[in-house]
Parts: structure tokens; C-alpha cells; sequence
């Protein structure tokens, strides 16, 4: 499983990178290997707010429709539209191809998420 | 011929057909005459052109790569996949039943509904319901018809804030997608530990916004929920109402009856837990049922005795209404009735008993090989987490399609959700332990199979007629007709 340093996990395995006020989210390597071969991405619609917990976005693969959890509060400023197209960029880098950019608007709540280490112990337990 | 896989369009030759006509004796008409121009195509029909022993050899060649119950074991989990006795077939094919019509007077068809008053008695009495509607077509056909009645309760009584459902994570899918199609907002919670509900998360889900909790019992990791009394008072006290999901009613026939663990709603389906036929079309059937206080929500309409005679009773105020055309399968539900004469009460129990006998055999003799998550004694059907040791990159697909090879329809996989690498297994009481031994030394080959040759797994299955799908691109960009070159 491939972690990537600097970036915020939460329970629900997606990942947050943080530049100011904006959070950009994406699934991490553990949830698209859980997954299996996505097929579809419901991407959440510009300009929406979402409340932490919140889903945001459905993946699916050849085995389960999942729903994916706002990590963090805040509105859509950004949506990554290539993956209607080729959802399996998830798949082949779960990092580098991010799902949507959220406007904070409580930068504490990342206090609720993992680190990098806390993630991977997080993992290894659900295994 | 195992391999045939033509279409009936590329054995076409032009000009060929089956059929040899004497000339007509009656003038012929332009069809333009008979239909507007405008309605007809201008494109020419493109026919398959083949003779009558072509058509019997293809259709028969099809028909042979067929793998069903009568051909071989099909441990599919959750799904029933039990044998369909003959005798059924008999019973539904008999002159008074296979030709009736459905708008006939009432009085020609006292036999028939006679059927349906007795097939009703008979589901209630084996979940401990008050009533049963026979009209729903499939299960999740009847887990919307007993939302629907849910929710026409709850209306009745002025109580229109209870806009919620709560599902465990472990339940079918359709439990959640059935309460959205109702108009439900959905509430999930977490399965504890040892596999059942997690208590804590239940008391948090319930408000006086719920509606009612859906849950199977024994539940889809084959566990038996214990504490089904408790979470019953629960419910009841916030308000809501339980419904049962009957799919694994084939684990407690005439043993435990949802009735009396407190449901006030269950659907069943004949197709699984009573020998009626399984997939394929079926057709399904998902009768349910309900207790005193819901009955008068119940679809119109019910076969109801006045004396000697039966008729069907339209005189429900507060009933949801029709849910099907006419009365729903008749023709499953005859298979159905004949299923329990022919097994009478004693026999629908040892049913149970074996299928249940069955699994735990298949489970303790697998759990060597391959990880079971929950180790304790199940009900029917068991669920187990892939390979138990070094796994060389082995998953549970590769398992599932290396069984093809060996001539099994594969178990139930990646369900439930809850369970990493899922393989649900439920082998059903009509299988003998000859079968039972033969499939688990096909598993643990597989096992074995796993150390020494990864890489043939992962290309499995080899002796198909079609090898190993891309799932991905199957479901991406599917080909769904065939189309001239």
C-alpha cells in the first residue's frame, strides 16, 4: 500500500491535500485496491456545500457502488471532470488524480483527520 | 460443441428458411394500402435466413452452456439456490391451473383461490404473521410493498415526520435502494464485532424521525441475531416498526418465525426458501406478510371465505392498493403450495436443520485453507475472507474464476461489504455430503493451487468457452446488440 507524505487521511480513506484554504480530496491507494477496477465516478456538482461526513462523490467499480466522505467542510470550487471520462485515472494514481477542490471554511477540522503514519497503522488494523 | 458461440445472425445464408408455403388464395394487398407510408421503414428487415435444424441446433447448443441446479452444485450465497422437486412442475402444469384466465367469474375458480387463501394461511403460520398479500413479483418487489404499507401506517396515525429507515451495513443492497425508491432518507449502521448489530449505533440512529428498521435475520454473514428481542423493544419504543427481509428465511422453518421475535413486516421469497425457480427470469415471487395492526394497509386485492366460497375482497379503505397486474405469480405460487404439502411441517423444519447442518460441515472444513473472519457456529451460509496464508497476490475473483475451471458456479463474492475479499457460501439442505466433499477439495486445490502457481489463477478460467472478462471495460463500454459489419 503507497502512502504519500504531507497529506491528511480520513477513516473513510480518502486523502486531503492543503494549500491555504483550499482542500483538495481525492480516494487513497488503499481504497482503490479495496475498490477494484472503477467504472464510474458520480462527481459532486460545482458550487455545493458540504458538511464533514457528508458524501460527495459515489465510486464504482466491479464490485460496489461506495460512497466517498467529505472529509472537510466546505463548498466546490473545483471538480476534476477527466475522471467522467477515464475514471480509471483513480485506479492508476490514486494521488496524483484528485477528485474535487473544497473551500474550507473551518481549517480546524483537519485537526479530526490522520497524518501519514497515523494512517497506515489505521490501515494495518483493518486489514 | 461446448465452444459454439455464433449468433444466430452469422449462421444466416441468404435465401434459406424454414418453412415451405403453398401459394396464397388470397389477393395481395400493397401494405401501403393497410399502413401509412410514413409509419413503414425504408430500410429492408434484416432477418437471420436459416433453416429449421439450424435454428433447433443453435437454440439447443445455447441452451447446453446453461448451468443451473439441475446441472450442478450452486453455492450462492444469500441466494437460495436450492433444488426445484419436479413435482412442482407437474402440480403447475395441470389443465385447471395452466389454463385458466385471470378475468374468469369467480365461481369457475374457487380451486385456484382456494390455493391462495390456503398458500396465505400457510405463510403466515411459518412466520407468525397475521395475513400475507401474495401479489409482489420478487424480493425486492416486497420490500417496497412493505415500505409502502410502513409508510401508510405511520401516515394514518398523523405521524408524518418519520421520514427515515435504518439499515445495517451488512444488509442487501436493495434494503437501502428499495427504502430510497419508497422515499426514505436512509440511516446506516455498523455491524459490532462479532458480526450483528452494533447495539450503541443503533440507540443513536433511533428518533422519533424513524420509520423502521430493515434487517434479515440471520443476517448476510449467515450469523444468527441475537439480540433480536432487545433491538425489537427498541425500535417499538422509538416509534418504528421491523421489517424482516426473508432471503434467509431457509435457515429457521418452523424453528424461529419473525413474528415472534417482534417483526411487524416480512417479505419471503418462494423462489428461494420455498423451491420455485431461481434466476433465469424465474419469475420471482415475494409474498408479504404483516400483523394485526398493519393488515388493513395490505394491497388489494386479498382472497378472503364466506362460508364455502372465496373471493377476492377490494373493500380495503386504507389498503396502498394493487402492487401487480391481476394477483400476482400464480403459477410460482402453485409451486410453492405444492413445495409445503409435500414437506409438511415436519419436513419444512428438517429443511432448515440440514441446511444449516450443511454449511457449518463446509465452513469447519474450509477454515484451514481460507481466513473466516467470525468464527462462530452459523445458520445456513458462512462467509469467508480469501486465502488464509501467503496469498501471492491471489484474490478472492481469481478463486471464484479458477472454480469455472474445476465446473461450479462460483459463491456469492465481494458481499457482504463488510467482510475484506468476501466469498459467501450457502450449499442449502437438497445437496449431499458427496457434493459438499467434492467442491471443498475443488477449494482447497485452489488453495494449493495459489502457492505453486499464482499466475495460472490469475489467468483463470482456462476451460471456459470464454476466458477471463475485462470487468472494467465490460461495464465501461458495453456491447449490448449485434450490429451489421
Amino acid at each position: 500500500m503507497v502512502t504519500m507524505e504531507g497529506l491528511y487521511y480520513s477513516e473513510d480513506h480518502e486523502w486531503v491535500r492543503v494549500d491555504g484554504s483550499r482542500a483538495t480530496i481525492g480516494i487513497t491507494d488503499y481504497a482503490q485496491h479495496a475498490l477494484g477496477k472503477i467504472v464510474y465516478v458520480e462527481l459532486p456538482e460545482m458550487d455545493e456545500y458540504y458538511k464533514a461526513g457528508d458524501v460527495f462523490c459515489v465510486v464504482e467499480s466491479v464490485k460496489a457502488a461506495s460512497d466517498s466522505f467529505a472529509p472537510v467542510s466546505g463548498k466546490v470550487i473545483e471538480i476534476n471532470e477527466e475522471l467522467e471520462d477515464s475514471p480509471q485515472l483513480l485506479n492508476e494514481g490514486p494521488y496524483e488524480n484528485w477528485i474535487t477542490v473544497i473551500e474550507m471554511d473551518d481549517p480546524t477540522e483537519l485537526e479530526n483527520l490522520m497524518d501519514e503514519d497515523a494512517y497506515k497503522v489505521f490501515c494495518e488494523k483493518e486489514e | 460443441m461446448k465452444k459454439y458461440d455464433k449468433l444466430i445472425f452469422e449462421i444466416s445464408r441468404k435465401g434459406r428458411c424454414a418453412f415451405s408455403l403453398p401459394e396464397s388464395d388470397v389477393p395481395r394487398v400493397p401494405l401501403e394500402d393497410l399502413i401509412p407510408s410514413h409509419l413503414l421503414t425504408k430500410e429492408e428487415v434484416d432477418l437471420p435466413e436459416v433453416s429449421e435444424v439450424d435454428v433447433v441446433r443453435h437454440y439447443t447448443l445455447l441452451s447446453n452452456k446453461n448451468y443451473g441446479v439441475d446441472t450442478g452444485f450452486y453455492p450462492l450465497g444469500s441466494c437460495t439456490m436450492k433444488y426445484n422437486p419436479k413435482i412442482n412442475e407437474d402440480m403447475s402444469s395441470l389443465d385447471c391451473f395452466a389454463n385458466l384466465h385471470p378475468y374468469q367469474p369467480e365461481d369457475t375458480v374457487q380451486g385456484a383461490l382456494a390455493l391462495m387463501y390456503e398458500l396465505d394461511n400457510m405463510l403466515s403460520e411459518i412466520s407468525g404473521m397475521t395475513r400475507v398479500s401474495l401479489q409482489p413479483a420478487a424480493g425486492a418487489h416486497g420490500e417496497m410493498t412493505g415500505l409502502m404499507i410502513i409508510k401508510a401506517y405511520h401516515e394514518n396515525r398523523g405521524d408524518t415526520k418519520r421520514t427515515k429507515i435504518i439499515v445495517p451495513d451488512s444488509a442487501h443492497g436493495t434494503n437501502p435502494a428499495s427504502a430510497a425508491v419508497v422515499g426514505f432518507d436512509i440511516i446506516e449502521v455498523k455491524s459490532a464485532k462479532d458480526g450483528t448489530v452494533d447495539m450503541q449505533s443503533l440507540k443513536e440512529a433511533l428518533s422519533d424521525e424513524v420509520a423502521g428498521l430493515m434487517l434479515t435475520n440471520p443476517n448476510t454473514l449467515g450469523l444468527f441475531e441475537k439480540n433480536i428481542k432487545e433491538i425489537a423493544n427498541l425500535v417499538h419504543e422509538a416509534g418504528g416498526l421491523l421489517y424482516y427481509d426473508g432471503a434467509n428465511m431457509n435457515a429457521i422453518m418452523g424453528i424461529a418465525r419473525p413474528g415472534d421475535m417482534g417483526f411487524d413486516v416480512i417479505h419471503y421469497n418462494l423462489h428461494k426458501t420455498f423451491s420455485t425457480p431461481h434466476g433465469g427470469g424465474g419469475p420471482g415471487s415475494g409474498p408479504v406478510g404483516v400483523k394485526e395492526h398493519l393488515v388493513e394497509f395490505l394491497p388489494v386485492p386479498i382472497v378472503e371465505k364466506s362460508g364455502d366460497r372465496y373471493f377476492l375482497d377490494y373493500e380495503k379503505p386504507l389498503s396502498i392498493g394493487k402492487v401487480k397486474s391481476f394477483y400476482g405469480h400464480f403459477g410460482i405460487m402453485i409451486r410453492a403450495y405444492t413445495y409445503i404439502l409435500a414437506m409438511g411441517a415436519a419436513g419444512l423444519r428438517e429443511a432448515s436443520q440440514k441446511a444449516v447442518l450443511n454449511a457449518n460441515y463446509m465452513m469447519i472444513r474450509l477454515k484451514d485453507h481460507y481466513k473466516l473472519p467470525i468464527e462462530e457456529v452459523c445458520m445456513h451460509e458462512f462467509v469467508l475472507g480469501g486465502l488464509k496464508e501467503e496469498t501471492n497476490g491471489v484474490i478472492t475473483l481469481d478463486i471464484a474464476k479458477r472454480l469455472l475451471d474445476y465446473g461450479y458456479h462460483p459463491p456469492t463474492i465481494y458481499f457482504p461489504l463488510i467482510v475484506h475479499e468476501a466469498m459467501m457460501i450457502e450449499p442449502t439442505e437438497t445437496e449431499s455430503r458427496e457434493t459438499l466433499d467434492e467442491f471443498i477439495e475443488a477449494l482447497i486445490k485452489i488453495a494449493k493451487e495459489a502457492k505453486d502457481d499464482p499466475n495460472m489463477l490469475k489467468e483463470a478460467p482456462h476451460n471456459t468457452p470464454v476466458r477471463r472478462i475485462d470487468e472494467a471495460l465490460a461495464a465501461r463500454s458495453p456491447i449490448l446488440k449485434w450490429q451489421k459489419e
